[in-house]
């Protein structure tokens, strides 16, 4: 049963987006490789789940049908996937960089006594290996790397890889993994106000620094996000000045985030900052000082005051919408 | 309490991050190296459990020699004494290797609770933590930003994507930190002074029985890759240069 194996992701009995992205990613290393995919899927509830996933390219399942595993704990997912994988013997293991795969990566892999490429932009084969490509310095530098140890293990940062739909159905099989004693236990899981995107999960990202000026002018990010669909982040001026939770941080000591549209209002642009949003695909700034570094990295300048410019461009986007 | 704080030395954010000749590693001769800043809130929490519980703090470090400056900035900061594992090649070397050195040193000191910084901002991996407590037998929490210690066990508030889980463990427990735990202090004079005199063990990998060969390497270092430059957007008024922008946003750029 070499081959690659995607770890699924699930909350609330559904898969996650990057469930998906991971396993479109597999697809093509497997194919590199000559191999098939297998998705672990760990928990209760999901058995129609499981054959969807032939959609992106996974030809069969292992499906642990058990009640200790529905909620995720890093020691249950490391000791079922370690468990599986000493008898299944993958080449390759992928999942999602998210909270719960950066979570479970070092456990597994201590357990396997491998090692991991952590929050992975690209993939390839090279004499029938995978070489992974990481962003370090968050950003500043892009490490190739090559996990020496088996199985090799990527995680994926999350919405960089596209969901490929080839729509096929996968075969599952049921297993029971040794999963040993858990001694975290989840109390409750607490929803954030308004149920927001995350910012490493958003597609469109509108942020605020110190041009903002203060906490009641975010209001304006707000109602811009809210015409486009988007979540609101700020730089560590703003943030640190108390104008925004630490939550909503982008940059080296905040979240690390790739969004498709990126607009950056009253942000200089320091290092540690475009570090964090370098990698969205459409990065547009406003800021009225047209030296702003912040310039040099957009894609779409406007050299202007925020304080103008964005009330008039979210009228313009609820046009649009 | 038996408290331990793992540390790492990293460059400080605003530094210029260049490749190295080998092309493998990054050039060290300009930089300015800090403790991850992560590591601070680690040290914060670990100093005000002590407070209110009693204890020792230990902060432990793996890396060149210049890891020591981390240590005593710790030091300073209150912990009472550090162990250094010193090997001058230990910096970029696999965290999975790094994992088993931390562990083969913080496990004669029998620590109730280990801290770590959730990551480290050079490598970005977050690996070690829950990789040290695979190694060290113990349950992890990840990316904490509360924490409330009980009679032999915490709880911790852990932000995942959309949702904040409260999870709870039985100690010893390993935590790793995240910027909203507590406001780190600032290493005061008379905290350096004393930090001075403080013990710092230095251990080397041989003493540990261990070695630094990983599981992973770098096969090569770049820059990232580059941008097209950008265009300025033009337009007399504000709703001008709004109209201008959502139509390239729309048409050119096709993102709304």
């Amino acid at each position: 049963m070499a081959g690659v194996w995607v770890i699924a992701e699930h909350r609330d009995g559904a898969f996650r987006k990057i469930t998906f992205e991971a396993a479109s990613a597999a697809k093509t290393v497997a194919d590199a490789l000559g191999a098939d995919v297998t998705a672990v899927v760990l928990g209760g509830g999901l058995e129609a789940a499981c054959a969807d996933l032939g959609k992106y390219g996974v030809a069969k399942v292992l499906y642990a049908d058990s009640a200790d595993l529905t909620v995720y704990s890093t020691e249950g997912y490391a000791a079922a996937v370690a468990d599986l994988a000493k008898s299944g013997a993958p080449d390759v293991i992928i999942f999602g960089a998210s909270m719960q795969g950066k979570d479970l990566a070092g456990r597994l892999a201590a357990k396997l006594d491998t090692s991991v490429a952590v929050d992975c932009t690209a993939l390839k084969v090279d004499g029938g290996k995978l070489v992974a490509t990481r962003p370090i310095y968050a950003g500043k530098i892009y490490a190739d790397v090559l996990v020496t140890g088996a199985p090799q293990i990527a995680t994926l940062r999350p919405n960089v890889f596209d969901v490929v739909e080839t729509g096929a159905s996968a075969a599952v099989e049921k297993v029971s993994p040794a999963v040993g004693a858990i001694k975290v236990k989840q109390v409750e899981a607490l929803a954030e106000e308004g149920g927001k995107i995350d910012l490493t999960e958003a597609t469109i990202i509108v942020s605020g620094g110190r041009g903002m000026k203060e906490a009641d002018n975010f209001k304006l990010l707000e109602a811009l996000a809210d015409a486009l669909g988007g979540t609101v982040g700020a730089s560590r001026s703003a943030v640190d000045a108390g104008w925004r939770s630490h939550h909503d941080q982008v940059g080296q000591t905040g979240k690390v985030v790739t969004p498709n549209l990126y607009i950056a209002c009253g942000i200089s642009g320091a290092i540690q900052h475009l570090a964090g949003m370098g990698s969205s695909k459409v990065i547009v700034a406003i800021n009225k000082d047209a030296d702003a570094p912040i310039h040099t990295k957009a894609d779409f300048c406007v050299v202007a005051d925020l304080f103008d410019v964005v009330p008039a461009l979210t009228e313009e986007c609820k046009k649009l919408g | 309490m038996n408290i331990v704080v793992c540390i790492k030395q990293v460059p400080d954010t605003e530094s210029q991050i260049k490749i190295g000749a080998d092309g493998k590693t990054i050039a060290t001769d300009d930089i300015k190296w800090v403790m991850n800043p992560y590591d601070e809130f680690g040290v914060e929490e670990a100093l005000r459990i002590q407070k209110a519980k009693g204890g020792t703090v230990t902060v432990v470090g793996a890396g060149p020699k210049r890891v020591t400056e981390a240590l005593r900035t710790a030091l300073a900061m209150g912990a009472d004494k550090a162990v250094l594992v010193e090997d001058e090649g230990l910096y970029g070397a696999d965290p999975m290797a790094v994992a088993k050195i931390l562990a083969a040193a913080i496990k004669p000191l029998t620590p109730d609770l280990v801290f770590l910084g959730q990551r480290a901002i050079d490598d970005d991996a977050g690996l070690v933590g829950s990789a040290l407590a695979e190694h060290l037998d113990m349950p992890n929490l990840s990316v904490v930003t509360k924490l409330d210690l009980g009679e032999g066990s915490v709880t911790a508030q852990r932000p995942v994507e959309g949702q904040t889980l409260v999870l709870e463990a039985p100690l010893p427990a390993l935590i790793t930190t995240q910027k909203g735990l507590n406001e780190p202090r600032y290493a005061s004079l008379p905290g350096i002074m004393k930090a001075k005199k403080k013990p710092l063990e230095v251990k080397t990998l041989a003493d540990l029985g261990v070695d630094a060969a990983g599981k992973a390497s770098v096969a090569a270092l770049n820059p990232p890759p580059s941008r097209a430059a950008g265009k300025t957007i033009g337009g007399e008024t504000p709703q001008d240069l709004a109209a201008a922008l959502a139509k390239a946003l729309r048409d050119e750029a096709k993102v709304i």
